[in-house]
């Protein structure tokens, strides 16, 4: 099968084809190895052609776990993830994850099907305006209205998807187009006008943000999910070493800095640590390094870095000066831009009393909880997922309390084993993505940690995990809650628990069991300890329901409208 | 504050609604705004009117805008100078009595009558927006029954800038 892929790429295809044809012969012309989708009456002619290519196709059970899956396989290898829908309904089951992959600049090549042209705008049956709904939540879109401009198309997709600031680009495929005949040609230089990135920054930009590290006393860098897209995480090492400079991560920078180095500060914002948060509130430099300055990260922005001068390095020229006033934009690509800071040298500033400051604070105010109690305590189920992994597994989350505490606890050293829903804080993301990220690296162990209402959200993927016999380990943190919402209500809405409680739920075991797949449910440390260690012996697919204490809360907290040194919870 | 911006781009299907899109996405206040075909093919011109509060809101309006793959080009022209129109079409009553006087008020704004009926009058004037505001106030006493405003389009005096035509035509299909 790869042997024929292989041939079939050397030779430069140039010939009659129909549209499907040219569909799969543009994929191939992308090395793309892996399909993610779901058939349907819009996308027959590309299935059938599909059915002997010799294309790895993924079925999932849903279109939603299709997209999500492929956005966890995109966050791991670097690759564009690829998706099929069906015109309709299989396009809008795709919204969700486009509009996740787009917050958090995954790049996509998604491929709806789409009534035929002769009918589009007819309310036909399965017909849905899929650019109109999808434009907001794409970087590009394209509708194919001739054959001939498919090639291109595809081209440039995987182009813009891949370039710049990463992000899914949606292909829309009117059925008779798919049948459709015309030359397939990929050899033609693309022609982007309005499309082109900054890659390679400015070099007297940074050496003004080399300037400022020199006049300050107190500096800080917050690196995001840009360092990780751009590949740069030695290269920020190398920076944060050389100058001596602090760091914080956003949360979907987790990994692109090792959690046990020295100058780590931990993670920023809402549930940030007290020593990252306090020192950007103190801090007379914050240098941005591919973060956008979230809401979450943030706080109150009248209250955030005030007194710092802020420096931002981001290839998309848009986020900088979007939420926060910066003194020194650098656009370009985060590798770039570290290699030019990397490369010039100067004198390396005396930060003695503001590296002893922080540390006061990382000693005095560390990320902790207390033990008491018989329930387990969900903070710990992090930390054993965390000694029993080695710290090394690959982790996809969805959104909420149990996100939180994996991105507190599960401290991670290496880039691109932490797969979360940022942006949009999707439920029901990261057991499919898990399922992506573990086809993009069949020897790694991943695990999805979830909640129990998360994973009630997409959890008919398990059938792709019996299917495939992946050996994902799904861990259910289970609060019987929708613990994230259930916080919020006890804090801010005087504990009236309006529907965040789940008291009846399925037994998971069981539904693992149904679908083949080896479940364990725990409750007490030693248990919880035990059916990790024989989940991750398990060579196969393998579910923990772990039920934890309920009542706990992620700390520490930023409420709502507080500045990010207004934290609550620092202490236990 | 007011600011008229202009942008050149791919005349494609859905283009306006790509950025009108955009700017109810990143709230916006259009004022209005024009499109129609450049001197080049393929290749639009639009011409957008927009209230912001701040400098900062028109640059991010303008980096968003630069942002969309079929936008060549976008430029805040308010502050250099430029040249705006707008055309207007206001059916006004009239009769025998006042025809001659609304005739006179017309003349100094080079107002032309373009259609005439026992009891009113179409007329047609173009210029800048503060002139058109100030022939609708003189002709509003004798009873406004349609109005019909194009909206702005403009674009720079002289030849500093970059013509579009410099920018290598981009069409999919060879």
């Amino acid at each position: 099968m790869n042997a024929k892929l292989t041939a079939e790429k050397n030779e430069p295809v140039k010939k009659i084809m129909n549209g499907a044809d040219m569909l799969i012969q543009a994929l191939r012309e992308e090395n793309v190895e892996l399909i993610f989708g779901y058939p349907g009456g819009a996308v027959l002619p590309i299935y059938d052609k599909l059915y002997d290519s010799g294309m790895r196709h993924i079925l999932t059970r849903h279109e939603q776990g299709s997209i999500h899956a492929a956005e966890g396989y995109a966050r791991v290898s670097g690759k564009p993830g690829v998706v099929i829908a069906t015109s309709g309904p299989g396009a809008t089951n795709i919204v969700t994850g486009l509009t996740d992959a787009m917050m958090d600049s995954l790049p996509l090549i998604v491929i709806t099907g789409q009534v035929a042209s002769g009918v589009i705008g007819s309310d036909a049956f399965q017909e849905a305006d899929v650019m109109g709904i999808t434009m907001p939540i794409t970087k590009h879109s394209y509708q194919v209205q001739d054959v001939r401009e498919l090639p291109q198309m595809m081209k440039e997709a995987f182009h813009i998807a891949t370039t710049g600031r990463p992000g899914p680009v949606l292909i829309d495929i009117p059925k008779d187009i798919a049948g459709a005949e015309g030359m397939f040609d990929y050899s033609q230089e693309l022609q982007l006008p309005g499309y082109q990135p900054t890659v390679k920054p400015n070099h007297m930009q940074i050496r003004k943000v080399l300037d400022a590290i020199a006049e300050a006393k107190k500096p800080v860098i917050l690196a995001g999910a840009g360092v990780l897209h751009a590949h740069g995480h030695e290269e920020l090492r190398t920076f944060a070493a050389t100058q001596n400079l602090p760091l914080a991560h956003t949360l979907l920078g987790l990994g692109a800095f090792p959690a046990d180095h020295e100058l780590f500060l931990g993670m920023c914002g809402m549930h940030g640590t007290y020593a990252a948060n306090m020192a950007i509130y103190e801090a007379d430099l914050l240098i941005n390094i591919g973060a956008r300055f979230d809401d979450r990260v943030t706080g109150n922005l009248k209250h955030f870095a005030p007194n710092a001068k802020v420096a931002h390095i981001d290839i998309d020229p848009a986020e900088i000066g979007k939420n926060v006033p910066t003194q020194i934009p650098v656009v370009g690509d985060a590798k770039e831009a570290l290699q030019i800071l990397n490369q010039t040298t100067n004198a390396v500033g005396d930060f003695t009393e503001w590296h002893e400051r922080l540390n006061g604070w990382k000693t005095e105010y560390p990320l902790a909880y207390l033990e008491d109690g018989d329930e387990l305590k969900p903070q710990k189920l992090i930390e054993l997922i965390h000694q029993t992994t080695n710290g090394e597994a690959i982790v996809t989350t969805d959104v909420g309390q149990h996100q939180m505490w994996a991105a507190q606890y599960y401290k991670l050293n290496s880039p691109n084993r932490w797969v979360t829903s940022g942006g949009l804080g999707t439920m029901g993301f990261g057991f499919p993505a898990a399922i992506g990220a573990q086809l993009a690296e069949p020897q790694s162990t991943v695990v999805a940690v979830t909640g129990d209402g998360g994973f009630q959200m997409t959890l008919q993927e398990l059938s792709v995990l019996q299917e495939l016999n992946l050996p994902v380990k799904v861990v259910i943190l289970n609060n019987k809650s929708l613990g994230m919402v259930r916080q919020w209500q006890q804090l801010f809405y005087e504990e009236r628990y309006s529907h965040s409680k789940i008291p009846v739920q399925p037994d998971f075991v069981k539904l693992a069991e149904a679908y083949s797949i080896r479940g364990w449910k725990t409750e007490t440390e030693e248990e919880t300890r035990k059916a990790l260690e024989e989940a991750l012996a398990h060579p196969g697919p393998a579910l923990i329901d772990v039920r934890v204490a309920q009542e706990e809360n992620v700390y520490p907290m930023v409420a709502t409208g507080k500045g990010i040194h207004e934290m609550v919870g620092i202490k236990p | 504050m007011k600011r008229i911006v202009t942008a050149t781009v791919n005349n494609r299907a859905g283009v306006l609604n790509r950025i009108t899109g955009l700017f109810t996405k990143r709230q916006f206040n259009i004022e209005s705004i024009t499109v129609g075909h450049s001197e080049v093919p393929g290749i639009s011109r639009m011409t957008f009117v927009v209230q912001v509060d701040d400098d900062n809101k028109i640059e991010q309006l303008i980096k968003q805008l630069n942002k969309q793959i079929d936008v060549l080009k976008v430029n805040d022209i308010t502050s250099q100078s430029y040249v705006a129109r707008e055309l207007v079409l206001i059916k006004v009553l009239a009769n025998a009595q006042t025809r001659s006087e609304i005739n006179g008020i017309l003349d100094p704004f080079r107002a032309s009558v373009i259609d005439v009926s026992k009891e009113s009058l179409v007329v047609q004037v173009t210029g800048e927006s503060e002139k058109v505001e100030a022939l609708i106030d003189l002709l509003s006493p004798y009873g406004i029954k349609e109005l019909a405003r194009t909206g702005l389009t403009a674009f720079t005096r002289g030849t500093k800038q970059k013509a579009v035509t410099d920018i290598k035509h981009y069409t999919l299909i060879k």
